[in-house]
């Protein structure tokens, strides 16, 4: 305690870092230029991130600019033509319909499973089996999907009328997908429902479904609506598997069985494509792009400000 | 609460009118089937995947699917020496590119950043928002960034390796930040009370103890990006190239990429060999995972 007359030593909410310590401890004796240099780059380093947002936004901007200079407003937000935007944002939202229905209740059912039944050690080792799936690659899902579950389990087993490239398909592997991000995202909400809740549930004589269900899982809601919410983000931007199952005509249809081509397919297309540099069909892939980023951090915001909102005080 | 009390009341009645418990009905044992099922369904899809998939490319587990290039004369021949070498290229300049910025950043932000100032929280959020942003968004900004970069070429490392670090740069700062705080306070008090600079702290006491956590979360994040394909190919990389890179600004192939192409040919030599790389593929993210758990097991102490 060389430097007691610092004085700055003062309660205040506690800082970003947890790790570092609780009260700000200034206790050199004089600046370091070369630590100041080292904070400068660390902090640098940090903004770094939002130079990233900021760089995708200008991005994105500038060639959508040049796009509506010659496309009007009219001829993208519609159905018709070949700037039509709402065929690829109806055929996302289909897409990502099939791929929560096959999802939320999968994700869920292991949440639950690994949070109210499982033992500690059996949720250790399980799971990391459920996030293996995450750890598959999109393009070897969307292999799968062409080369397994469209001509094998819907064509062969289920024997259902779709075409070579359908929607269901790639809506049925792309929930196989975001299992993991629902399930393990789910599983830390309800893990996080203090105990005494349950056992005041049991105590009163509900068994352990009625405790999970009408107990746990409420209480809990905010926090699986975010895992959702999450999951359908992820559902909404990803590529590869849209791009080789879903199809790559526009098709307006609310039948599943239809190939169909969403926002991320369109893009991946027309980037294989030899477009020149600015030009009006080079510049589309900017304003879907834009309109598929600004649509996920819609979703996204959504999802942080439900936990922020909606987080139960026990 | 008043739903546990209500649901807990109407239960009890039951039982002591019924006489009977009611963890055994059968509702409940169906529930708990039906959770056994939605836990092991992952496992099933995965195991058919890699199943189908094996058998699939079965032919095709010979030296030249790892010597041979891309040959679309000659597919039953055809092999990925390019996109293999591609791909390693990538990941190494990816890392170059991600890790030391990553752990820059998560230091600033976890021993530095007070959070009571509006940009640290500003930082802060925008972080959890670029963790979801969709991966080929990424692609556009790398176009953009090659672009004011001066690079007239398409589909080289540096392109990809951009593309590949802006998107698991997020990845990097959580799990460097989670190894970091997991370092116990006492370690830096102790430090800081022995005279150390802040800085001296966290470089000579807390960064080496929490290499590990760095470690796993690094190569976990980096086979992620292997299996990467939608930001490559808005940067031009192409399904077929037929000689090894040999520099940043070399033309370069990578194994998704690969697989996409040939998956898109219906023809029946062709999607063999796209099974069979994937389980290249999948051969080398298993490793990387596999690396991952080593280290973690290994080195990972509890304090």
């Amino acid at each position: 305690m060389s430097t007691g007359t610092t004085g700055s030593i003062g309660a205040g909410p506690p800082p970003v870092g947890a790790g570092r310590p609780a009260q700000p401890v200034n206790l050199r004796a004089r600046s370091r230029p070369g630590e100041t240099a080292i904070k400068g780059v660390l902090l640098l380093s940090a903004l770094v991130s939002v130079a990233i947002t900021v760089g995708i936004l200008g991005a994105l901007i500038q060639p959508v600019i040049g796009f509506f200079e010659e496309v009007p407003l009219g001829d993208f937000f519609t159905t018709e033509g070949k700037y039509a935007v709402l065929p690829l944002v109806g055929a996302t939202f289909m897409v990502t319909a099939i791929a929560l229905a096959v999802a939320v209740p999968l994700g869920l059912g292991a949440a639950m499973y690994l949070s109210e039944y499982a033992s500690p050690r059996m949720r250790r080792s399980l799971k990391p089996a459920v996030e293996l799936l995450a750890g598959v690659p999109s393009v070897v899902y969307g292999f799968f999907a062409i080369s397994f579950v469209t001509p094998t389990l819907l064509q062969g087993l289920l024997n259902i009328d779709v075409g070579f490239t359908n929607a269901l398909s790639a809506g049925l592997v792309l929930g196989v997908m975001i299992i993991p991000t629902i399930a393990s995202l789910a599983e830390d909400a309800l893990s996080a429902v203090p105990q005494a809740l349950r056992h005041g549930s049991l105590a009163l004589g509900a068994n352990r479904m009625q405790t999970t269900l009408r107990v746990v899982l409420p209480a809990a809601l905010s926090g699986v609506a975010a895992a959702i919410v999450l999951g359908m983000s992820r559902a909404v931007g990803e590529t590869m598997i849209v791009a080789l199952a879903a199809g790559a005509q526009r098709n307006l249809s609310l039948d599943p069985r239809e190939g169909m081509q969403t926002m991320t397919g369109f893009i991946a297309q027309t980037a294989q494509g030899e477009n020149p540099v600015g030009s009006t069909s080079y510049n589309t892939l900017f304003a879907v792009g834009l309109l598929l980023f600004v649509i996920t951090l819609v979703i996204n915001v959504v999802s942080i400000s439900i936990v922020r909102r909606f987080r139960q005080v026990y | 609460m008043s739903i546990a009390a209500a649901t807990a009341r109407e239960v009890t009645r039951s039982t002591i009118a019924t006489g009977r418990s009611k963890d055994r009905t059968p509702t409940s044992i169906l529930f708990l089937g039906a959770l056994w099922f939605s836990l092991f369904f992952g496992v099933m899809v995965l195991i058919v995947l890699i199943v189908d998939t094996a058998i699939h490319g079965a032919p095709r587990f010979d030296a030249n699917l790892v010597t041979r290039y891309d040959s679309v004369i000659r597919p039953a021949e055809t092999g990925f020496r390019a996109g293999i070498l591609g791909t390693v290229w990538l990941m190494v300049t990816t890392a170059v590119l991600a890790v030391p910025l990553g752990i820059a950043a998560a230091l600033h932000l976890e021993e530095f950043a007070d959070g009571r100032r509006w940009w640290n929280r500003f930082i802060e959020v925008n972080l959890q928002n670029l963790a979801a942003v969709p991966s080929i968004v990424y692609g556009l900004l790398a176009v953009a960034v090659m672009a004011l970069l001066g690079y007239e070429r398409k589909g080289i490392v540096l392109g990809g390796a951009i593309a590949l670090a802006l998107l698991i740069l997020p990845v990097i700062i959580i799990t460097t930040r989670e190894a970091v705080r997991a370092v116990p306070r006492e370690i830096r008090e102790a430090s800081l009370a022995l005279g150390a600079t802040r800085w001296q702290t966290t470089w000579r006491q807390t960064l080496p103890s929490a290499v590990p956590g760095i470690a796993t979360g690094t190569i976990l994040g980096l086979s992620r990006a292997i299996g990467e394909a939608a930001p490559l190919l808005l940067l031009g990389i192409a399904g077929a190239v037929r000689f090894d890179p040999d520099g940043l600004g070399s033309a370069v192939t990578a194994l998704p990429i690969q697989i996409f192409s040939l998956s898109s040919n219906s023809q029946e030599e062709f999607q063999q060999a796209a099974s069979a790389a994937i389980v290249v593929l999948l051969a080398m993210i298993l490793l990387l995972n596999g690396l991952a758990i080593f280290i973690r097991n290994k080195f990972q102490r509890t304090w």
